[in-house]
């Protein structure tokens, strides 16, 4: 029994596991497929291309759990969903669709009204009924901090509000951006006051 | 409470070594099945995971139970034709599987004459690289019973048992 056959023996087992990079995408699109079938997927999340950069959208059966701007990382969004939410976490574009299109028209300045529901999962406490404001105020209009943190039930908390917009599970579909200084300056945004100021500007909220 | 990742971060990291272990476990053919059958499984029980320690081997070791269930199913499919003869057989599989070694192509049938935990041991410790301490931790057994294992199971497959 020479050496030559025992390394021959060992490469043809090392051999074995590799050279299936094309089997490993099908098998996981089947995977997915399957998974999707039996339930077993609590949220699905995609890559959605937008002007100001790549989004993450995640949604849950109940509705978009998160939604994460270019300012932030992917990886960020989807440890939060795991921790707060379920870690059955799978990319899945194909559930993402409706929301992708939508947001597409958004932003092209065709869509005024998401019909896409929100799952409130990640909002808590005060900031949770802050963003159920927010999520009222309608295009094209703005609220300041203080006049969202009145109607959530506290109008001296308007730091308090703008705190809860800060950690908005589901910005632009949970229109935060329309949340602005009392003075009328757009003040801070997660996706950075720039892209604030063209959504306002988008919509046609800006007035001097 | 342990914090999870993501599950699609496990398929990406770790689908390639479950395949490969799979593959040269029971053939590309019924590797397939085996994997989504490790997968939907280990989706199951996922949220109850009690820590985050080491997903690749809790991963393997699910692939590994898949396999032997695949191999039972199969030898109680291959009975009535006669076992004794399938090892026979194997013999000529085993030198055209070195022939064609690097490849990969028929190893599986090679290994699918050892005993289950031979069998695992060295597809282990070869096709996913795995350390002895760890397959030992997979199958059950000490580090030593693993390294015994894989070296068992080589030298039947070199034929010096038989």
């Amino acid at each position: 029994m020479s050496d030559s056959k025992n390394r021959a023996l060992e490469e043809a087992l090392k051999g074995a596991g590799t050279n299936h990079a094309g089997v490993l995408e099908r098998l996981s699109n089947e995977l997915l497929a399957r998974a999707e079938d039996e339930g077993l997927v609590d949220v699905a999340y995609a890559s959605v291309d937008s002007p100001y950069g790549q989004l993450l959208v995640a949604a849950t059966g109940r509705g978009v759990v998160k939604l994460s701007l270019p300012n932030y990382t992917a990886d960020h969004a989807l440890e939060q969903i795991a921790a707060g939410v379920s870690p059955r976490i799978l990319e899945s574009p194909k559930r993402l669709d409706p929301v992708r299109r939508e947001l597409d028209s958004y932003f092209e300045g065709k869509l005024e009204r998401f019909s896409a529901k929100v799952d409130w999962t990640l909002a808590h406490g005060f900031a949770d009924r802050v963003l159920h404001v927010v999520a009222g105020i309608p295009y094209g209009q703005t609220l300041s901090y203080g006049e969202v943190a009145g109607e959530a039930g506290n109008p001296r908390a308007f730091r308090a509000a703008g705190t809860a917009c800060g950690v908005n599970p589901v910005p632009l579909i949970v229109p935060c951006h329309r949340v602005v200084q009392a003075g009328g300056k757009p003040g801070n945004y997660g996706g950075g006051p720039e892209m604030k100021l063209a959504l306002l500007e988008m919509e046609g909220a800006l007035r001097y | 409470m342990a914090t999870l990742p993501p599950f699609q971060e496990l398929l990406d990291e770790h689908g390639h070594d479950v395949l490969g272990f799979l593959v040269a476990s029971v053939g590309p053919d019924d590797a397939e099945d085996c994997f989504q059958e490790t997968f939907i499984a280990a989706l199951r029980g996922y949220p109850k995971l009690k820590h985050a320690d080491n997903l690749r081997s809790w991963l393997l070791t699910i692939a590994h139970r898949k396999a032997i269930d695949h191999h039972r199913a199969g030898s109680r499919r291959a009975l009535p034709s006669g076992a004794a003869e399938e090892v026979g057989g194997n013999r000529g599989a085993e030198d055209r599987a070195l022939e064609s070694a690097g490849e990969g192509e028929e190893v599986w049938q090679l290994v699918s004459v050892l005993p289950p935990k031979q069998r695992s041991a060295v597809v282990l410790r070869f096709a996913t690289d795995m350390a002895y301490s760890q397959i030992g931790e997979m199958l059950d057994t000490s580090e030593e019973a693993a390294r015994r294992n894989v070296h068992e199971g080589l030298k039947k497959l070199r034929g010096e048992l038989a």
